[in-house]
């Protein structure tokens, strides 16, 4: 007997170790099982995009409809080109949708919002968003409000 | 005499490059060179008892306290700020990519490794070893081999459940006491939170802390000077140089995941 509750305890040990791991991967780093696959390119210019990074948030009203693949500098243009992955089921982003870059709280991290607009035509894969606004840079800010200021 | 003293810091030289060469010689023995065989599983339970189930009382309640503790400070902190949503992601990041691995190693050296040093070293002083080596019974395998897996088994599994109870702990003073929206806590975390990049890195920390503290510990019972004083002076030493193995390591290891080169 002594030996079945050294086992048993043992067991549960296992089960309670791979249990917080699967607590830690779902509930914790939110992870899912199951990404979904696929989903189509869209692209978009901005002049700036303050502390974006890859991986980030796409969203439209808040719901999340895709991630940040690739920024890269346009060589020609000389602004910022920022690759987006949206999900497949996502297929009615209208063609003169616009998009913003927008940062969730005040340490939050800096995400892209896209707001509908009301072309019938939607966007496919590889298309582009023309209608953008840049991060919110607080130095720009600080400036024109001075300049305000002075020109007063 | 300047020859004395050349001479006494070839001696520890080579003393340490000896000790060296026995450690890895006992692992190499009791793992790579005798892959564990089934027969060894009644053995193995019984070592992941002594060595898991044994320190889950001091995991659990370190872990719950750890985890109060940073959602206290981490508070006070940010709502200097104004950003007390972010408690969430500072409790889950500094918990999933240090506390949690570095702690539970700690506790770990100093809850199990010293018993196994102890142990060992006292089959080593009432001469069980050499008498397991008599009856044909390879001490390596029979004694040394499930006590080195056994650890590597249980440091990861304590080190993940030290971290859901830090966080769950954390969640208890953020949300029910000082009442940030338990909805502001778990979304800013999982939005934070990666799981290739923090979770399986700080499960990855622990597999190689495990690994060295009880690689240290068995090797300090196994090599020790088989008297009393002997075995109290490793067991000293087990809990001292795994606390200092682990700490060093964790740099090394930090600096490898999250340093950018």
């Amino acid at each position: 007997m002594r030996i079945r509750t050294v086992e048993i305890s043992v067991g549960l040990f296992m089960l309670v170790g791979f249990a917080a791991l699967i607590v830690l991967a779902l509930n914790v780093s939110g992870l899912n099982l199951t990404p979904r696959a696929g989903g189509y390119t869209l692209y978009a210019n901005f002049e700036n995009i303050g502390g974006l990074t890859p991986r980030a948030r796409v969203s439209m009203s808040g719901v999340q409809i895709g991630e940040v693949r690739a920024i890269r500098l346009d060589p020609q243009l000389l602004v910022a080109e920022v690759e987006m992955n949206i999900f497949a089921d996502v297929d009615f982003i209208s063609t003169d949708s616009s998009a913003m870059i927008l940062t969730s709280g005040l340490l939050g991290q800096q995400y892209i919002g896209i707001i509908p607009g009301g072309d019938l035509d939607v966007l496919g894969d590889g298309d582009f968003i023309f209608n953008t606004q840049s991060a919110l840079v607080l130095e720009d800010l600080v400036g024109k409000f001075l300049m305000n200021q002075v020109s007063e | 005499m300047l020859i004395d003293k050349i001479q006494r810091l070839g001696h520890r030289t080579l003393s340490r490059c000896a000790a060296f060469g026995r450690s890895g010689q006992i692992l190499v023995q009791s793992i790579v060179a005798r892959p564990a065989p089934l027969m060894m599983l009644p053995l193995l339970v019984k070592q992941i008892y002594f060595v898991g189930v044994l320190s889950l009382v001091i995991i659990v309640v370190s872990g719950a306290f750890i985890g109060m503790v940073l959602g206290l400070q981490g508070y006070t902190i940010l709502v200097d700020y104004g950003s007390e949503q972010a408690v969430g992601q500072m409790v889950a990041l500094s918990l999933l990519r240090e506390l949690a691995p570095v702690v539970t190693a700690l506790l770990f050296a100093g809850r199990a490794g010293s018993a196994l040093t102890a142990e060992i070293g006292l089959m080593k002083a009432t001469e069980q070893l050499a008498s397991l080596e008599m009856i044909g019974v390879d001490p390596y395998r029979r004694i040394i081999a499930p006590r080195l897996y056994a650890g590597f088994i249980c440091m990861p599994l304590l080190s993940m459940i030290f971290a859901v109870v830090g966080i769950w702990g954390a969640a208890l003073v953020a949300v029910d006491w000082l009442g940030i929206h338990s909805g502001a806590y778990w979304a800013n975390m999982q939005q934070a939170v990666d799981f290739r990049g923090d979770v399986i890195n700080g499960l990855i920390k622990a597999v190689v802390f495990g690994f060295v503290v009880t690689w240290i510990a068995v090797y300090q019972g196994y090599d020790c000077v088989p008297t009393s004083e002997g075995i109290s002076q490793a067991t000293t030493r087990t809990v001292v140089y795994a606390s200092l193995a682990v700490l060093g390591f964790d740099f090394v290891l930090t600096a490898l995941m999250f340093g950018d080169f």
